[in-house]
């Protein structure tokens, strides 16, 4: 992830978005979506479509699963051991003789709720903090940037493991460490973002008009400076998401977060599969990768594509030649 | 922001400045994060298998029943005279789990990152010399799809086609049991050690291990250069000396090669840098799912023991590897780059 997006552009810092008038605003923020010509817009909806198939597959999931995902048996019969794709099991059966197509149908609400929850989780903290910490400065945001910068320094994966392994004895949702242990994980980038965003723009003259009218800092921050900075949030939560999905499917790989009596999850079922390789036995690798392959491109081109329709920088059909260290 | 100094060596001097305090701060997360969770190391590791009286004068042994604050100043103490502690539940010094395991992880990191570079470089270069033609399409859309494979996936598909249906390639461990017997020890490379040797058929069984590892690890890596490379080189071809290169009349072929491509190929160097941090994450899935013997398979074996002490020390270790990188690609950019000094 080296060409995050960086969507804090002195242009839409000058245009502030009125609080109320959130139809309008609606429109204005779908333009550049509906604009989007070329590989922008094939990315697009390559990914929505795709995000999408998951996002019906995880609420109609009991719907359209052909079994429970923790069902091995059914009329008193058991399944097959290892089964091959078959008109019973049109995926197969793994080594715990569950269908790995209820797997794969089950574990997307899995995926999905998990990730949702560490968004609003990582929201609700980077967020508050970020404005926080740019806005007013100081000593506070001296030293939550220095916690934010060390956190940095452990790889991603390797925090939320020793996250969810600490969480692991004391909650018992798995579904609630993993969000959490991703939690973890997300809030610094959402607070550098939107630190460096909100630095930049609270000596705007627009900033500095509101505080000549007597607004106070929550005022301010809450009215004028967060409806400018927020627009960078939607492409990053997009990209996150994929991020967060590798590194849920990460950890139930090696075992941590949502456990297997809890929840089908794709990186779980990929674990049990490990066996098998030596056997040649490919069904209980391939899908279970295949799905966490297919919501993650979902989501990195949904992003990228959101990136390049919002982002004036890389937007391709430019009229004029812009030099890229001018906007940057 | 280098406080008025403009040269070097003062760049350099607050730059490692900047690194204490995030070192102590990466000390104090980690030795929190290990002391929040209930119960004291020892009991975590051994609860259940000993009678309370055993764990109450280990732990007594072991310094934890003391304050925390001394806890905390004894661990630091340590870390300073380079001891990361010792595991609980099989006795190994840290620094012992680093140089032996630590070296199975070099020799996979440094030849994973070898392929990512060989397959990313040329393809972004490719990429963003024909921005929008079909090769960049196809280009970009490899570089997603191998972002969005989990390494265990990879490397799962390429154990069952190269291992159990081709038999072409061992599947697990870094080397044969014959080999690792005969093998003397000069460095804990084992590719290093079978050449000191000459041990021709210890150095090919030795490589035969590496290449499924290596390259599931380097090629998903090789997506993150390919997106790199490839804005670089759009960046770099609407630079003014480009176009003044053109306006000479030196022909496209000489301009692309030799003008745009060498500059977009500097930020890479730090690139490198950053993505160790990703490698070393994506090392604990790789050597889990090759059952190879790097530091990161020893961590999860660790955490499955609820060996804090192991755990935490090894985490400790990854922080501070990444601080260093991270270091080390500053100087480095600063040497190649005056620009970069000024940030």
């Amino acid at each position: 992830m080296t060409d995050k997006p960086d969507t804090a552009l002195p242009g839409h810092a000058t245009l502030p978005a009125r609080p109320g008038r959130f139809a309008p605003a609606l429109r204005r923020a779908f333009r550049p979506v509906a604009e989007a010509r070329g590989f922008a817009r094939a990315m697009l909806w390559t990914g929505a479509v795709l995000t999408g198939i998951f996002v019906l597959m995880a609420l109609f999931a009991p719907w359209l699963s052909p079994y429970g995902f923790d069902q091995y048996q059914a009329a008193g019969v058991q399944f097959a051991q290892l089964a091959p794709p078959s008109a019973q099991h049109p995926l197969g059966t793994n080594v715990q003789s569950t269908d790995v197509l209820a797997q794969i149908i089950w574990g997307a609400r899995t995926e999905l709720m998990v990730v949702a929850l560490a968004l609003v989780f990582s929201l609700t903290i980077g967020v508050p903090l970020g404005l926080i910490a740019g806005y007013f400065g100081g000593p506070f945001d001296r030293l939550m940037v220095l916690v934010m910068d060390a956190m940095f320094a452990i790889p991603s994966l390797l925090l939320a493991l020793v996250i969810a392994f600490l969480l692991g004895s004391s909650i018992t949702s798995g579904i609630v460490v993993a969000a959490c242990a991703i939690t973890i994980v997300y809030v610094p980038q959402y607070f550098r973002v939107l630190r460096n965003h909100v630095t930049s723009v609270r000596e705007e003259p627009y900033v500095e008009a509101a505080r000549a009218i007597g607004a106070g800092p929550f005022t301010i921050l809450g009215k004028y400076i967060f409806f400018n900075v927020i627009q960078t949030v939607p492409v990053l939560a997009t990209l996150n998401a994929a991020d967060a999905i590798l590194t849920l499917t990460g950890l139930g790989f090696l075992g941590y977060g949502v456990q297997p009596s809890q929840g089908a999850e794709w990186g779980y079922d990929v674990s049990r599969a490990v066996g098998d390789a030596a056997s040649g036995i490919w069904w209980t690798t391939l899908f279970p990768g295949l799905a966490i392959v297919l919501l993650v491109t979902g989501l990195t081109l949904l992003g990228e594509g959101l990136n390049e329709a919002i982002n004036p920088v890389l937007r391709q059909r430019a009229t004029t030649k812009l030099k890229m260290e001018d906007l940057e | 922001m280098a406080g008025g100094g403009s040269s070097l060596k003062s760049y350099l001097l607050v730059r490692v400045a900047l690194v204490i305090p995030t070192i102590l701060i990466l000390l104090t997360l980690v030795f929190v994060l290990m002391r929040v969770a209930p119960g004291n190391p020892v009991s975590a590791a051994l609860g259940g298998h000993v009678p309370e009286a055993v764990i109450k004068e280990l732990t007594h042994k072991l310094g934890y029943d003391r304050p925390l604050y001394v806890q905390f100043g004894s661990y630091l103490w340590h870390l300073l005279h380079g001891n990361f502690g010792t595991t609980i539940t099989d006795k190994r010094e840290v620094s012992q789990i680093i140089l032996i395991n630590g070296a199975a992880t070099l020799e996979l990191t440094v030849a994973a990152t070898l392929i990512a570079l060989a397959v990313g470089v040329p393809m972004g270069l490719i990429a963003g010399r024909f921005r929008d033609r079909p090769i960049d399409a196809a280009s970009r859309i490899f570089g997603i799809v191998m972002y969005a494979t989990p390494v265990f996936v990879l490397g799962l598909m390429a154990q069952i086609v190269f291992g159990s249906w081709l038999n072409w390639l061992p599947i697990s461990g870094q080397a044969s049991p014959l080999t690792t017997a005969l093998l003397t020890t000069h460095t804990h490379l084992l590719l290093i050690d079978a050449l000191i040797d000459g041990n021709w058929p210890a150095f090919w069984d030795v490589l035969r291990h590496l290449i499924l590892p290596a390259s599931t690890l380097g090629l998903v890596f090789a997506g993150v250069f390919i997106r790199l490379v490839r804005v670089n080189v759009i960046r770099t071809l609407k630079d003014d000396y480009i176009e003044a290169a053109r306006a000479r009349g030196i022909r496209e072929r000489a301009v692309v090669y030799r003008h745009a491509f060498r500059n977009a190929l500097v930020p890479v160097i730090t690139v490198i840098g950053l993505e160790i941090a990703l490698l070393l994450g994506g090392a604990v899935l790789t050597e889990t799912t090759f059952n190879w013997p790097g530091i990161g398979h020893a961590l999860y074996i660790y955490l499955q023991n609820r060996d804090y002490a192991a755990v935490q020390g090894i985490v400790i270790v990854f922080g501070l590897v990444i601080v260093a990188a991270s270091l080390i690609v500053d100087f480095l950019s600063a040497l190649i780059d005056p620009r970069m000094r000024y940030q």
